[in-house]
């Protein structure tokens, strides 16, 4: 139980100035941007070390306090609102970039750092190093969108999610043990996960409840000095999976995403194929942009899809990495909310989860934007279903969360799995998981977390 | 608060651009970049706002703390990424604090500052006799009808590093044969810091008063030591009638360069700090550095975050006088010297009052003295010229 | 519905078929031609239908006058040719569309009709647009772009409510009869296409070079020559008003520019190649731009200057590259005014 003496003892552990449960923060910290129930944490502290996490850790743990660790607190389904109260663990402050390592490819950096300011980093100190970047804004942190299973604009083309990319992880127990993970544990390098047993697992996907991550590897890839996007434009609902198919398959895209939205009037009903194209030479940019188009030209002869012309007032909002318009989506019903589900699904499923949306979004009385990223060489899409809201409108919230619950278990049904869900679809993906698997997750938690603390309410069945 | 205002309160995601410059390599919101907690960023400032509309907050002491930590720098102006509320969010918080002030929910600090200007006439208490102390021996002549008016404003008058700026201002001119004047001990607060903190009504009573002053002695120019002074003057009091030609120094003195003052060589390596009134609140970026460019063997190298993405050194929005973000290591203007000492640079140049003293504490603070120095760019100019 | 002056039989005698016997997309030698040109005209299937690349250039070549371009564009829409792809073009006709916003303001002269461009309204500024009001957006603009899409339909239902906006929110109240067209495609869509549609065009369009060359006049003595080599980029919109091309030549003595030689210029003038790329004929679009960018290299170029946006827009980059600077014209002439 949280008492004023769990607060001095806290502020004797991180600087007091950096420990508040003065109303006014916690809520802000209660809630996130979606449309989740607000929960009041007791405290919010910011660590700056690890060692400053351990004790936090302990404290909590002997004290059965709820610990609910925060990057960037975008996640938008409530994943770092506390549903217990107990401390949230706000990690900004522990954001310095540790090591890069040209040769081999990897930054190790706090579990606080932004994406923003690795790419800032790489940009003026490693030019031709790049990471991949999510959709999400740039105070997103890397160790948040990895622990989510996040994607970005390098999952096609460097071959799958951001905890793919994953070549290490420092992480602090819930007993407050600091543990190691991958190459990292081993030598003093932070190449590779292999060829250990896999460990880091344990703390991707679980929404924090099995771990505090501290420290990150993340895979670096070359930054072509060229950047191009062809957009295809096609009605047919039914043709994205083969456009999408043969450009996969050429493999010369970086990102390929793709996106239908009633908004602006004009691409209604469009879909529309976006994809990036990086380079590193003039000549290579023309081979690759041929070869994009030769595989659809059969295609696009019929005229009856093609390649949009792009003018450079629009290529830039399309080159633009993290994209400043996705934030604009919020202002779509001039209420300052989105929420969506990110369901991951077969690349097949595209035109039946489009069809799905606008479903579930015509029976509800809202408005949506849908979407794909590419993940992998074609292995799989992140499926966006988007739904804006008007703060203000209570009405329209409601609709939203309904809608939401709709489209996750519309997504089950296709197949897909929603990604970073909230609690209910927490709860959704539980009922249809093997029970073994569940019996596992379980077990491990139990060893993870006996007193149960770690974002307690999360992958719980209720 | 106007209902434009509130109207646009919930229409914040709280998606955090307005946190970063366009490059995103640190955070460039002084009161987030202190406090680190959500709530002291522009997004957490605009739901605890509508939060304490809604009666769901308090305006207690941590409330004040969070809407006076705001430096109105207009970082957030720049990066925030919803296109029908980015213009207004300083405008918000500012609106936020006159209803503070109307409720005495303010913190003591500002009290303080109010009840300063309001009995001195300047924020430090000190007698009006003393606002020309600055000039004492440079034999500058009070306004009677000359070309321009030289309104040196609060900092310049009793701060001592104001002091000397305005000193060396004062000097170019004159070497150049401008003809100015300056009103010596009839001076008052130009106002723009006591808007931005909220007191309107003192605000508009130093306007009108300035603007009666300015009026009665004919006065059609006015030449600003401060940024502050230059944008109150140009953009506000024009709303209270008063309509003069306004610029900030630095423009007067780029004019000069090369034809009055014909700068010397001068080898050294200059970084330029752009205040915030000066370059995001009046678009004013190009001017100061082309006086730097023009000296002879002066090297300009330029913040990773300069212009629009510019860091504020902190002092905007009252905070220069009310110190509500204290101190630290992540204070704006520490981590600006960090920056500046980044950039290989030997002078740090500002063409503010608030700025010089502000990054002037700061590269003590941070112990850069031995290879940093921040001097004023008329004190540069002055430099060149002897060199 | 608006009918086409058009005819047939003037077309069915030429023998010359200089529109398509100087097109510089389609390869015919002459009898090829003439039988392809007179199924076209007859209205039959004709393979000039898909070859076109919509560059209005015959219109130009026609020595009769006799809008074989327009005819082309009246056919394919009739036979269901569709030049660019048919989402690309619904989805253009939407955002083209009148919004139906526009509101009644006071101008005053000039009037300068930026069409949709709003975003080149930067360019209207300093001693040559002293006093000059803008009006520009949905609700104003030409539509003539759906030529290119085959569309005569969308232009013919939007022009005349376009023209009516103008009048009555702009040019009546002001008492002004004048309207400078920023782009030489209102210009052409007010001095050509609408006369050959029959739809009354109530004002006085004023080409921007035109008003560009006098305005230069009114502030000789103020021009300090560029004493620089620029090329000029012909847009295909300039076909429609062959008689304003000499102000090119007109302007460049008063600023002091220099223009070299190049091949693709005058009636020989080159598509930028931003159509054709709509059109999916990328290859041509490529080689296309690269003709232009390496004539204009070759001719000793330092500028490139530019009266269309959408021409800007698809060589900007590649001038660029190739070490020259693109330019619009009306820039230029204020780089020659020292603005």
């Amino acid at each position: 139980m949280f008492t004023n003496e769990t607060l001095s003892r806290i502020r004797e552990i991180v600087s007091s100035e950096y420990v508040t449960n003065e109303p006014e923060d916690l809520y802000i910290y209660s809630r996130d941007q979606g449309v989740q129930d607000p929960h009041m944490p007791d405290c919010v502290v910011m660590p700056s070390s690890t060692e400053e996490v351990q004790e936090i850790l302990r404290l909590a743990s002997r004290e059965q306090i709820p610990v609910v660790p925060m990057g960037g607190g975008l996640v938008l389904s409530g994943l770092s609102v506390p549903l217990k109260g107990g401390i949230v663990l706000d990690m900004k402050r522990m954001n310095r970039i540790l090591e890069i390592n040209e040769k081999s490819h990897y930054a190790v950096v706090e579990g606080g750092t932004s994406q923003g300011m690795l790419d800032a980093y790489l940009k003026k100190n490693f030019p031709h190093l790049k990471h991949s970047l999510p959709d999400a804004p740039p105070a997103a942190t890397i160790a948040g969108n990895i622990a989510i299973h996040g994607s970005g604009h390098l999952s096609q083309s460097q071959g799958g999610f951001h905890s793919e990319m994953v070549t290490g992880l420092e992480v602090v127990l819930s007993n407050g043990d600091v543990v190691k993970l991958g190459s990292c544990s081993t030598v003093p390098y932070w190449f590779s996960r292999a060829p250990l047993p896999d460990l880091v697992g344990l703390f991707l996907g679980w929404n924090g409840t099995t771990g505090v991550i501290t420290k990150v590897g993340i895979k670096l890839y070359p930054r072509p000095k060229l950047h191009d996007v062809l957009v295809y434009m096609t009605e047919d609902i039914d043709l994205a999976p083969e456009v999408l198919t043969r450009v996969i398959n050429t493999e010369t895209a970086e990102d390929i995403n793709y996106a239908l939205s009633p908004k602006p009037d004009y691409l209604n009903g469009f879909q529309m194929m976006v994809i990036n194209i990086t380079a590193n030479s003039e000549d290579e940019m023309a081979l690759k942009k041929k070869i994009i188009r030769d595989v659809l030209k059969d295609l696009y002869e019929t005229k009856e899809s093609g390649f949009m012309p792009v003018p450079p007032n629009m290529k830039t909002g399309f080159l633009e990495a993290p994209q400043k318009a996705l934030s604009k989506f919020a202002d779509v019903r001039r209420g300052g909310g989105f929420e969506y589900v990110g369901a991951i699904m077969p690349i097949e499923r595209i035109p039946d989860a489009c069809r799905a949306g606008m479903e579930i979004t015509a029976r509800h009385g809202i408005t949506y934007s849908l979407g794909a990223r590419i993940i992998g060489k074609g292995h799989c899409a992140m499926f966006f279903f988007a739904y804006p809201f008007n703060r203000v409108d209570a009405d329209e919230v409601e609709k939203v969360k309904m809608a939401l619950e709709d489209t996750n278990e519309a997504s089950l049904r296709l197949g897909g799995i929603p990604w970073k869900a909230e609690v209910q679809g927490q709860q959704l993906i539980l009922k249809q998981m093997d029970p073994g698997t569940y019996s596992l997750m379980k077990r491990i938690r139990e060893v993870l977390d006996p007193a149960g603390i770690m974002n307690p309410g999360n992958w719980e069945v209720s | 608060m106007e209902r434009d205002y509130i109207d646009i309160l919930h229409r914040c995601f709280r998606c955090g651009w307005c946190k970063f410059p366009s490059n995103y390599q640190d955070f460039n919101c002084p009161a987030y970049l202190k406090y680190r907690f959500e709530s002291f960023s522009s997004g957490g400032r605009m739901w605890l706002i509508r939060a304490w509309i809604n009666g769901d907050v308090e305006a207690g002491h941590r409330f004040s703390q969070i809407l006076y930590s705001c430096v109105t720098c207009k970082n957030c102006v720049e990066a925030c990424a919803l296109p029908y509320i980015k213009d207004k969010l300083v405008d918000v918080f500012i609106a936020a604090r006159k209803d503070m002030v109307e409720q005495g929910t303010i913190p003591p600090q500002v009290r303080d500052y109010f009840k300063a200007i309001s009995t001195s006439g300047n924020p430090y208490r000190l007698p009006a006799e003393q606002r020309a102390a600055w000039a004492e021996g440079l034999d500058i002549e009070p306004y009677t009808d000359q070309r321009y008016l030289l309104y040196i404003g609060d900092v310049g008058s009793y701060d001592d590093l104001g002091k000397a700026m305005a000193r060396s201002v004062a000097m170019l001119f004159k070497k150049a044969h401008i003809s100015f004047g300056i009103l010596g001990n009839e001076e008052i607060s130009d106002g723009n810091d006591v808007a931005a903190a909220g007191e309107e009504g003192l605000a508009t009573h130093l306007a009108e008063q300035n603007i009666k002053v300015f009026s009665d002695k004919g006065i059609r120019r006015i030449i600003t030591l401060s940024p502050h002074s230059f944008h109150v003057m140009k953009t506000v009091y024009p709303l209270h009638g008063g309509r003069f030609q306004v610029y900030h120094y630095t423009k007067i003195l780029r004019d000069l360069m090369g034809k009055d003052l014909a700068p010397g060589q001068l080898d050294t390596t200059v970084t330029y700090h752009d205040p915030c009134y000066l370059g995001r609140w009046n678009g004013e970026y190009y001017t100061p550095r082309a006086i730097l460019n023009a000296i002879p063997g002066l090297r300009l190298v330029e913040f990773d975050r300069n212009m629009q993405n510019s860091l504020c050194c902190g002092g905007g929005g009252s905070n220069f006088f009310t110190d509500i973000l204290g101190t630290g290591h992540d204070l704006a203007s520490r981590v600006r010297i960090r920056d500046a000492a980044s950039t290989g640079a030997q002078i740090v140049a500002v063409s503010c009052p608030q700025c010089y003293r502000m990054l002037d504490d700061a590269l003590k603070a941070e112990g850069l003295e031995e290879v940093l120095q921040v001097r004023e760019i008329s004190e540069i100019v002055a430099d060149s010229l002897t060199a | 519905m608006y009918e086409l002056v058009f005819d047939p039989e003037l077309c069915l005698r030429c023998t010359s078929v200089d529109c398509i016997m100087r097109c510089q997309y389609i390869s015919m030698d002459l009898d090829e031609a003439k039988r392809e040109h007179d199924a076209l005209v007859r209205g039959e299937k004709s393979s000039i239908l898909s070859q076109c690349v919509t560059c209005y250039a015959c219109e130009e070549y026609c020595p009769y006058r006799n809008h074989p371009f327009y005819h082309i564009v009246e056919q394919q829409e009739k036979l269901g040719v569709h030049p660019i792809p048919i989402p690309i073009e619904k989805s253009q006709v939407v955002m083209m569309g009148p919004r139906g916003k526009i509101q009644p303001k006071e101008v005053r002269r000039p009037v300068i009709d930026m069409c949709f461009f709003s975003i080149m309204k930067g360019g209207i500024r300093g001693k040559l647009f002293e006093g000059a009001t803008t009006i520009e957006g949905s609700d104003i603009f030409c539509n003539l772009m759906f030529l290119h899409f085959a569309r005569n339909s969308t232009i013919k239902e939007r022009l005349p409510r376009m023209i009516e906006n103008i009048m009555t929110n702009y040019l009546t109240p002001s008492g002004i009869r004048e309207l400078i067209c920023y782009h030489d495609e209102c210009y052409g869509t007010y001095t050509s296409w609408a006369p050959a549609f029959g739809i009354e065009v109530p004002f006085t369009p004023v080409h921007l070079f035109d008003y560009l060359y006098h305005a230069l006049l009114e502030v000789k003595t103020d021009i300090k020559p560029l004493n620089v080599k620029v090329a000029y980029q012909r847009p295909c919109s300039n076909r429609l008003c062959p008689e304003t091309d000499h102000f090119v030549d007109d302007i460049f003595e008063l600023i002091g520019a220099q223009r070299p030689r190049r091949t693709y210029e005058y009636s020989n003038a080159l598509c930028c190649g931003g159509v054709p790329e709509a059109a999916q004929r990328f290859e041509l679009s490529e080689e296309l731009q690269r003709k232009n960018v390496e004539d204009m290299k070759a001719s000793g170029a330092q500028f490139s200057v530019f009266n269309c946006p959408f021409c800007f827009w698809t060589l900007a980059g590649p001038v660029a590259k190739a070490g020259m600077i693109p330019v619009m014209m009306s820039d230029l002439c204020l780089m020659a005014l020292g603005q």
